[in-house]
């Protein structure tokens, strides 16, 4: 791993004069390693700071947020006639926004919006955040087998991952998740996951292949390191920062993804909410202008996915700042 | 060029061969039972017995899937086990909704994201570029129907300036032909007709096209500063010619390359997210089609038009691949 030196930030004007006025002026040098190295310019970018702070702000929200709300989950309320403020019979298709629901309530069973998309998120962010480190994974291993020892393995590895890529993936998602009983999240993450690692297996190929012809890793091997060691101690190390970033990503891509599954009505089921699946149920409210029941979980994925967006776009400045664009 | 193209079409041979046997047991290994699916709730073993006779699937795996192969190489992509249509019959009547939708979107996505992505390369990191960053960031965040629902709300719902679903109006009568409804106004000469169609496209291109609009714009202006610092654009500036040729003849001719290839990679995913948007707006599409068919596990729709979808894939990517060695000779020889 190289080790780059730089400079600490200068010091202030008057520790400068202070010093140079005694005894000598010294520069300090401390050595940064990649990791902190990225870590700076990460913070230099607004934009991905903001995304960070959105993303790990919902984060806590998921896992903290069933406790503070003072409406359970696994309670259905007693059903209500009128709505706060208004002597219109019309409760039953759900309330506008209120002192005493602050997201509104939904038609049919009138539960608390906020509670459910408080408790949407846990799940949201958990299928998202699970299938996609599961395919990062399955991806790094596939694609790291290919690319470090070529030939055979790798052109067979390669046709599978080609037909899978040139396979609709959505219409895919959704024979499986109808076939093997939907309906349950661990299910629907699981075939996230399982046809969600080809574009990183491609990735990490491409770069296995490169560095193994790097100087080091000849060097490596010169001196008698083997095969194993060279993978993890020499080529991945320096593959990681890609990884990280594409995972980052398809965080993102495969939150819209479950909302895309739940909304054709092959997601999972409502007695465990996901954002997906509270939006699929507000759309036949639509016309009756509901307007908030399907636009809170919408802007929760809306807000995470920029969250996530953001971020890794920072991180892959930071990480990787060859590759822009 | 010709030799080019004969070895990428032969490399995707092996790729169909290789989703003809995925698919084929892929919906074989998955439980469920076609018969059961026929039958319902009347369903008797005899009769399950009787159907599985009907459709061959009492037979070995292999010699289905030999049949089933050269049904498919003579034309024959099977039949709708729900109600006996052909399956390449439906696609064929549907194909022509999904590609005035996905054309609309992709004028959409091109159109302005062209334009937005050469006026944020202007001055980068300047204001308008952060603004255009920023909003195409949050055109890729929106979920398709998300984004779908607010316009039909918006622009249906409350405003009433736009239909909010469907094709066409059916009150005007327009016979389909060719079943692309502004192609059968424009040979009917029916001028209401046509406007009607593009009214009802409206909102369906929007929802479908914002992601492609701010991918396309991110990278037209990734790509035209890229080329701006290039020696040959300095060099055409000092020999004087003028900011508006040298941003044509200099900088656009090769920041289109990288373009084009982002267009044509977009393709896939507007025929995956032509299902959404199909079902927000009640469009007659290939979309809702496959989605009913997967709802009732119609098997051999599903089976065939998922292939037909990959190969439409495939086809898409290497007209992209061919358009690409043709605008840039250095891959022909790589």
């Amino acid at each position: 791993m190289d080790q780059r030196s730089s400079l600490t930030p200068p010091p202030a004007l008057e520790e400068i004069e202070a010093a140079v006025g005694s005894t000598d002026y010294e520069v300090s040098l401390v050595s940064l390693n990649q990791w902190q190295l990225a870590w700076r310019r990460f913070k230099r970018h607004r934009l991905a700071v903001f995304g960070s702070i959105l993303f790990l702000t919902i984060c806590a929200i998921a896992v903290i947020g069933p406790f503070i709300i003072p409406f359970d989950f696994y309670t259905i309320p007693e059903p209500l006639k009128f709505c706060v403020g208004s002597t219109v019979l019309r409760a039953a298709s759900g309330c506008p926004p209120s002192i005493n629901h602050i997201l509104g309530t939904t038609g049919g069973l009138q539960r608390d919006l906020l509670t459910l998309v408080v408790n949407g998120a846990r799940l949201s962010l958990t299928i998202g955040i699970g299938a996609s480190a599961t395919a990062a994974i399955l991806g790094t291993i596939v694609g790291g087998v290919a690319g470090y020892f070529g030939g055979w393995l790798d052109n067979i590895l390669m046709r599978i991952v080609d037909v899978m890529l040139s396979l609709p993936l959505l219409f895919v998602i959704l024979v499986v998740a109808k076939f093997l009983g939907g309906g349950n999240w661990f299910v629907v993450m699981l075939v996230f996951a399982v046809f969600g690692w080809q574009g990183i297996a491609r990735l990490v190929r491409s770069l296995f292949l490169s560095l193994r012809s790097e100087v080091f890793v000849d060097a490596a091997r010169a001196v008698g390191v083997n095969d194993r060691r060279i993978i993890f101690r020499h080529i991945l190390p320096n593959a990681v920062s890609p990884i990280i970033v594409a995972m980052t990503l398809s965080v993102a891509s495969v939150i819209v993804g479950e909302a895309f599954v739940s909304f054709l009505g092959f997601g999972v089921d409502i007695t465990q909410p996901t954002w997906g699946n509270i939006l699929s149920n507000s759309l036949s409210f639509i016309p009756l202008g509901n307007w908030w029941w399907p636009l809170f979980p919408g802007l929760a994925i809306v807000f995470t996915v920029l969250g996530i967006n953001f971020m890794g776009d920072g991180l892959r400045d930071a990480l990787d700042p060859r590759s822009r664009d | 060029m010709l030799k080019f193209i004969v070895r990428r079409a032969l490399g995707a041979i092996p790729v169909l061969f290789g989703l003809s046997i995925i698919l084929f047991a892929f919906l074989r290994l998955l439980p469920g039972d076609p018969a059961i699916a026929i039958l319902g709730q009347h369903a008797t073993p005899e009769l399950i017995a009787r159907i599985h006779q009907s459709l061959g699937l009492d037979r070995p795996l292999y010699i289905q899937y030999i049949d089933y192969i050269n049904g498919l190489l003579h034309g024959d992509f099977g039949y709708s086990i729900i109600n006996g249509r052909s399956v390449l019959a439906d696609f064929a009547l549907r194909f022509p909704g999904t590609i005035e939708l996905t054309v609309g979107a992709l004028i959409f996505a091109v159109g302005l994201g062209l334009p937005l992505g050469r006026l944020a390369a202007r001055h980068p990191n300047g204001w308008l570029d952060g603004l255009v960053t920023v909003v195409s960031l949050f055109g890729i965040s929106i979920p398709i129907f998300v984004l779908g629902y607010l316009l039909v709300f918006i622009f249906a719902v409350q405003l009433h300036w736009l239909p909010a679903t469907g094709q066409i109006d059916p009150r005007l009568g327009l016979e389909p032909q060719t079943n692309f409804v502004l192609i059968d106004a424009i040979l009917a000469g029916r001028w209401d007709a046509f406007v009607d169609g593009l009214r009802h496209l409206v909102l369906p291109a929007i929802a479908l096209g914002t992601i492609p609009l701010a991918i396309v714009t991110r990278i037209t202006r990734a790509s035209v500063i890229d080329v701006s610092n290039e020696d040959y654009v300095r060099t055409a500036r000092a020999k004087g010619l003028t900011e508006r040729r040298v941003n044509s003849r200099h900088i656009m001719r090769n920041a289109w390359l990288p373009v084009t290839t982002v267009i044509g990679l977009q393709v896939g995913g507007l025929l995956g997210g032509a299902v959404i948007t199909e079902t927000v707006f009640s469009w007659n599409g290939v979309g809702s089609w496959v989605v009913d068919a997967i709802q009732n596990h119609d098997y051999f729709v599903v089976q065939s038009s998922i292939l037909i979808f990959a190969l439409i894939f495939l086809l898409v990517n290497l007209i992209v691949d061919i358009g690409y060695a043709f605008l840039n000779p250095r891959i022909r020889y790589g």
